[in-house]
Parts: structure tokens; sequence; C-alpha cells
């Protein structure tokens, strides 16, 4: 094959080019011809073509996403906003917090193992180009039905993908979600998220800047990975053919990326860096174009002395390659020496491939000739913008007509029993430690709560006790049935769970994750919720920090439910105040929090015992929700709550259950005056929890409540002593008082049982 | 008695981080001049009688399925003895 140079270029001003197989439109390929005045090279469409795609230029969400900055309320906490590798929180005392959350859904299907490993990579990598130390990581997924044969082939391997990644890199996985539904069958979602800290004065930044600075590509060598996988396993959909397509797959290397963890960490604290920027999807192409613009708006590169695991390989091949790994960092000439014996300490390979230049212009040369002379801007930050046509569904109304009070509820006590039963073994509701334990929860030390509870809780200051608590959330079936109410109620429950652990919620990410954006009905989605994100942020006082979109989540023509995953940090003083969800101390006062309403329209009662999804979901109070934060999080540090729990998935039945199992502790219940014990036990309503609160507390907690208004019933005791054989751990019990007189009764062997075997049982 | 051996390595364009591991090792430890090292596995299955072709289709089939990951892995299934 012949060189295409920027004066072959000029010479053919005719040639046909594959824009269309690169994923460009007609219109889009004549922009860039327009951009440039002549016909790309090859090289130049290559780059082009990744960085205009979807997946790296947000053409499509854009105009949406300005939302975020817009409607930003003002928060003191924001150090770093959107727009770079991730956001960054002031969490007080001099520390910084960054975290994001990022999609390798499509990568994850080809093959699971890999494309889930690699999600956990390339997440962390973001987090150390902003000059933090990874903390921890969660891994919110979603799956297709659980007893579906293509379900065991991909499930497994995700799971032992993450775990493998992210155990030998030393990084505790503190939560995530397992979420089933059929509408993920030929799409899983494989969402990864990182937090780490630095202090303030340790930030950094991706831009180059400086005449004359060296451009140093460090970590592994390129090879022929996952080329073209950014515009084309991003932005198209699987069809049924199988193997004949499999693009090539990224491989990652757990234990390069310690290496270039410590690596970048060292170079970066030593000041010998100006600029940082992680290499991800569009690899080279993306992290020179971004550098570049950002920066003073020139760089020359070397592309021939780029080390190469293959040295078959094609300068557009090197452009496009997704090799894991790797990093991109401004030197100044001076500090170029002591960054490369850093390097060689790490037995990390760096190379010089490039200077910052001022020519505004970003040129790479391959053995001594031009192949690619580039506006940089036009590149990385002025790709194509679209106001794509939106349509609402239109069998939304039908489907909003059709609510959850037409299903026959359970009438007698029986029927009650055995409908908890029947929840708590969900696949959605039930136990996930296998899939959790599979995972290193504990490494480095500092984790102070990982899954089960409500949010993962890690320390980040070992002298003081200051730590973070991150959670994340997204019920589809809400966001399917109204997606400005399904974003919000996700936005809701990731907040309250923070608050729930102790923790004051302070920033917001989020993984918004649609079908294709060239469908008007899901353009309105994914408008929609975007919107409603954006309003609860607003009203809750969080201003989201950064995020992930990914468009063209289907199965065949149809779109998955809309699943924007909202991952909410917050800040808790001493990690040694949190409250965790088991209750232990007989004697103490259960509460629930909030207001119970009629709510069982897209809850899990409809999904598992009918098989429904229709109606209206439950209404959001963000008002309400950030009182019940306040006292959540008051009932923490004041020492007055012992335990807690917020009610989502499966309401208030599945929430007591979880508390009494965790510790393995029984209770005697009763349903609040007024409610009937069905709406008791299975509604959704938002903006609740169920506390318990020690004794010689119970007065000061319900004037508090009383005080800000918050509805506080006391729903129960905590009592050991109610089995056969009283106070035997394998005899414990929850005990229901029914309005009539009757009562249920469930041994938590049993509840156990049903909670614990369904994952094994499926996938064991 | 047939037995048939199946060889499974990484195709040659996927990173092989334990082979650049071993590569790492094998310098170290005095082995001058190691410029690749390529790690794959080896199945050796003894099968009762010949290889005929019914089975011979079934265990090419299971080689792509069990054996192997068609997507970054190639294999190659050999007769090695024919009893």
């Amino acid at each position: 094959m012949t060189l295409d140079t920027v004066a072959a270029a000029q010479a053919s001003p005719d040639t046909a080019q594959p824009f269309a197989e690169l994923g460009l439109k007609a219109d889009e390929y004549q922009r860039i011809r327009e951009i440039l005045g002549r016909r790309p090279t090859s090289s130049e469409l290559a780059m082009y073509s990744v960085m205009w795609s979807e997946h790296c230029s947000y053409k499509s969400s854009k105009v949406h996403l300005r939302q975020f900055g817009e409607k930003a309320p003002p928060s003191d906490a924001l150090l770093v906003g959107i727009g770079e590798n991730a956001g960054v929180v002031d969490i007080g005392e001099g520390w910084a917090v960054t975290f994001k959350v990022e999609s390798h859904n499509h990568p994850s299907y080809v093959e699971p193992y890999q494309g889930a490993a690699t999600g956990v990579g390339g997440i962390v990598r973001d987090i150390i180009s902003m000059g933090a130390r990874p903390l921890a990581v969660m891994d919110p997924l979603r799956f297709g039905a659980p007893d579906h044969p293509d379900t065991k082939r991909v499930l497994p391997g995700v799971v032992a993908g993450i775990g493998g990644y992210g155990n030998c890199l030393g990084l505790p996985n503190i939560g995530g979600e397992v979420v089933f539904d059929d509408c993920y069958q030929g799409n899983p979602l494989v969402n990864a998220l990182c937090v780490g800290a630095m202090k303030h004065e340790d930030i950094h930044l991706a831009s180059a800047k400086g005449v004359g600075n060296k451009v140093i590509l460090y970590g592994a060598r390129t090879g022929g990975d996952g080329i073209g996988g950014v515009s084309v396993l991003a932005s198209e959909t699987f069809d049924e053919t199988g193997p004949a397509k499999r693009p090539s797959v990224q491989v990652g290397d757990p234990f390069m990326e310690k290496l270039l963890i410590e690596c970048t960490l060292e170079v970066l604290g030593a000041g010998l860096v100006e600029g940082i920027q992680d290499l991800g999807g569009a690899g080279i192409s993306c992290a020179t174009s971004e550098l570049a613009s950002n920066g003073d708006g020139g760089m020359h590169v070397w592309l021939d002395r780029v080390p190469l695991r293959d040295a078959t390989l094609s300068p557009e091949e090197i452009l496009m390659s997704e090799s894991q790994e790797r990093m991109c960092a401004v030197v100044t000439p001076a500090h170029v020496d002591d960054f490369l014996r850093i390097c060689r300490k790490w037995d990390v390979e760096a190379v010089v491939i490039g200077e910052v230049t001022d020519t505004g212009s970003l040129t790479i040369d391959w053995h001594g000739e031009q192949i690619v002379a580039v506006p940089p801007r036009t590149v990385a930050h002025e790709g194509p913008v679209y106001e794509r046509p939106s349509a609402r569904p239109a069998g939304l109304d039908d489907l909003q007509a059709n609510d959850a009070s037409r299903l026959p509820r359970p009438a007698t006590p029986d029927d009650l029993a055995r409908t908890v039963r029947d929840v708590v073994a969900a696949p959605n509701v039930a136990d996930k430690a296998w899939i959790t334990d599979q995972y290193d929860r504990y490494v480095r030390g500092n984790t102070v709560l990982a899954q089960p509870e409500d949010s993962g809780m890690i320390r980040v200051d070992e002298r003081t006790g200051r730590g973070v608590a991150i959670a994340t959330d997204c019920n589809s079936r809400f966001a399917r049935l109204d997606p400005y109410a399904g974003a919000q109620l996700a936005f809701a429950e990731a907040y309250r769970n923070v608050a729930t652990t102790g923790a004051v919620p302070l920033a917001v990410t989020n993984c918004l994750n649609f079908g294709s954006p060239e469908d008007p009905e899901v353009m309105w989605q994914f408008a929609e919720a975007v919107r409603g994100l954006a309003d609860a942020c607003q009203q809750a006082g969080t201003p989201v920090t950064g995020g992930n979109v990914s468009f063209y989540n289907s199965t065949g023509d149809v779109a998955i439910h809309p699943t924007p995953v909202v991952g909410v940090l917050g800040v808790i003083e001493d990690v040694a105040a949190r409250t965790p969800q088991a209750w232990h101390t007989d004697g103490e006062a259960i509460y629930l929090l909030g207001d119970t309403h009629d709510e069982l329209s897209g809850s899990e009662w409809a999904h598992v015992i009918h098989g429904h999804l229709g109606g209206r979901p439950p209404r959001v109070d963000l008002h309400r929700e950030r009182v019940l934060a306040e006292v959540l999080v008051a009932g923490s540090r004041d020492g007055m709550l012992s335990a807690a729990h917020d009610v989502s998935d499966g309401g208030v039945a599945v929430a007591l259950v979880e508390m009494a199992l965790r510790a393995d502790v029984g209770a005697r219940l009763w349903v609040p005056d007024g409610l009937d014990p069905f709406v008791f036990l299975f509604s959704e309503s938002a903006g609740r929890a169920v506390v318990v609160v020690p004794r010689s507390e119970e007065q000061r907690f319900t004037a508090m409540c009383a005080a800000r208004a918050l509805p506080a019933q006391r729903i129960g005791v905590v009592d050991s002593g109610l089995g056969d054989d009283a106070g035997r751990p394998s005899q414990q019990v929850l005990v229901l008082a029914l309005p009539g007189g009757e009562q249920i009764t469930w041994p938590l062997a049993d509840l156990r049982e049903a909670h614990g075997r369904t994952l094994p049982g499926l996938f064991g | 008695m047939a037995r048939v051996v199946v060889d499974v390595m990484l195709k040659p364009e996927i990173l092989d981080p334990q082979g650049r591991a071993v590569q790492g090792a094998l310098t170290r430890l005095g082995l001058a001049g190691v410029s690749d090292v390529r790690q794959g596995k080896r199945f050796e299955i003894t099968l009762d009688g010949d290889l005929d072709a019914d089975r011979e289709t079934v265990l090419n089939r299971l080689a792509e399925e069990l054996l192997a990951n068609p997507v970054i892995e190639d294999f190659t299934v050999r007769v090695a003895e024919q009893a």
C-alpha cells in the first residue's frame, strides 16, 4: 500500500475515499474537505472518522447536555467541571476527589471478559490523568433475562473481567448494580466507575501548552487492538451474522496499568508534567488532537517513533489503535530526562513522539513525509453537532394508561407471606454475593462499606477519618414509563443511598445508556431524561461534574429501556460515624420515614409477579429528598441512628428483609394505621427510608423529624427473641402484625434461602 | 485409540500480557536476544477408537466453543497418534 501524504492528497483531489465504511456521512465528509480545502489523506480521514463518531464527539447529545452546565446549582465544591477527563470536587481539609462513570457496553458483548476488563482500565486512566490516586471502582451492570443461554455467556465473563482486572490492579470494588431485563438481551450494559483522591495542588488538566515542550507517549506498545473500535463498535448496532464481522478486541494488562498508575503519580508529584491525557477510544488521534486543541493550538508528531507491538501496522492503524495502558504527557525539554528516568524505573516504555508548536496546526509525519496537517480544534472540539428530531413515543399514552392498579393483589396473609418470599428471591432483588464475592472489596484497607450496603464508602484521610460515599442507581422501567421522572428517580435513589450511609451528597456523574439517536422516539427519551436529571440536580443543589453517553444500545430494532445511570458522591467527616444497613440491638425502634402512597406501577412486584410494565412511575419530590437526606445525615452524625436502609426496589418488604438478614436478627413489625398491608409492603414511593433508633434517642429523633415536617412512623422493634427456640441465630424470625389481628411469621432462614440461592442457581 | 492435540494460541495481533512477562523474565535471568514470547495452551485428548468424521466434526465445534475463544484465539486440531 502506498503512503497517502498531504502532497498526494493535494495532487489527487478526486480519489474516491471510503468515508461511509468509516462511519462518516456524505455531508460530514464534505465538511472535512471544506475545512482542509482539499481531500483528507487517509490518515486524516481515519482521525476525523473516529473523533467525529458519536462516541467521541457527542454530536447528537451535545445540544442537550449543555443543560448540565446551564442549570448547575452554585456549588463551592466544584473545582473542575464538565469537559475535562473527569470532574473534581472539594471534600474539605485540602482534599479533592474526582469520579466518573463510563460505558463499555458493546465491547463487553463481543468479548465479555476483555470488554469489561478494559472498561475498568479505561476509567481508571481517566482518574489518574487528573492527578488523582484511584481509590475504588464500582460497576453498574445490566443483562438480559437471567435464564437466557446468552446471559450465561455474557454475565460470568463480564464479572470475571471486572474482578480479574480490578483485583490485579489492587483496587477495591465497592458497589454498583446488577439488573436483569429482557431489553438488554442483545445489548448488555457494562458501566464502570472509578473514584480517586488528591490534594488540591495536585490537580492536572489535559492541555499542551508551551511551544517547544515535548509530547511523550508512555505505557504499553501500540498494537492492532480495537482498530476502528470507537467508530465501528460504538456507533453501529450488531447484526445477527456473528463471528465474521467480529472486530479486533482490546486486551487489558492490569499489571501494566498498575505500573502506569505509580509512574504517572510519580512524574506528576515531581512536577515534571505540563499537561496529561490518557489514551482511550480513538487512541493517539484523540490524545494528540485534544491536547493540542486545549493548549497553544499546535503540535507536531513523528508517528514512526511510536513503539509498536506489530511492525506491520500502517500509520492509519496506529492513529486509530485502541491498545490499552497508554498515556500521553506534555513535558518541558528540561524535564524530559527526569521523566524518562522515572519511566525506566517503573519499567514503562516512554518515547518523545512530538512537540508543541505555535502553528495552529496538528501535523504528523511518517518517515519524513507529512501525512496529517489539520486544525486540531476541528478534530477534537468542532465536530458536527446535530439537533436531531425527537418525537414522543407513539405507544407511550397506552403504556401509561395501563397501570398496575388492575393487577390482582395478594388477598390473604398466606398470599402476602408468599409474595414477600417471591419478590425477595427475584433476580433483581436477590443477594448479589455470587457476583460481588468475585471482586476484592477490601484491598488497600480503606473500604468502610461495600455492596450490599446502600453506598460504597472509602476512607480518604487515614488521620482524620474523612471519607467519601458513592452510589449508582437507575430503575430503567421507571425511565421507560416516563424518562423525565425516571432520570429524577435514578438521581433521587442514588442521592438517598449516599445520605442513608451518613454522607452529605455533593456531586453527580452519569452514564446515559440509550438506543439509536437517529430514532426520534429514542431522542425524545434522551432529551427528557437529560432535562429531568439537570432539573433534579439544580433543585437538590448537587452539580453534574461529568459523564458519558452511550447510544445505539438495542437488540435488533428494539431499543433498550432508557437507562440513565446516575452516580452521586457524598462526603462524610468521619467514616466512623457511618450508618450501616444491619440492625443488631433488641428493643431499638424501627421507623419508616416519608410518605407511602399506592404506587405500584413499574414496581418490582408488578415486574416479578405479573411481568407487567405500565402506568406512571412514583412521584418525585426533591424537596422531600433533601429533607430526608438532612435527617439521615444529622442522625448519623449525632448518633441518633444505629441502622438505615433506603426504600426502593421491592418496597418496604425488601428493605426490612435485607436489614434483618444482614446481621441475622429478627424483629416485630406492624402495619401503620391507615395503610393497606400490601401497599405498605410493596409500594415503591420515593423519598423513604427505614431507620433504626436507639431507645435513648427516640424522642430527640422524632422531634427532629417533626421539626422538619418529615413523617416518621414507628413500624416495629428489633427483637431477636421471637422464634420457637428464641435467641438461636438459626431461629430468628420477622413477625408482621396485620390490622385484622392476624400475623405473618417469616423465619429468616427461609428468607435467606430464597434471597441467596437465586444467582448461584442460575450461574453457580 | 486416537490422541488428538488441540493447540490454542492468542491471535498474533492480540496483546499477550503473560508472554510479555515471561519475555521480561527470560531476559532478566540471562537469556540474551529474546525478541518475543507468545504463550498458548495445549489440550491432549485421548479417544477410544479412531477419530472418525463425525467425531471430528464435533471436536472441531467444541474446540471453537469450549477450548478456544475464537474472538481472540486461533486453534489447530491434529491427530497425534492413530492406533
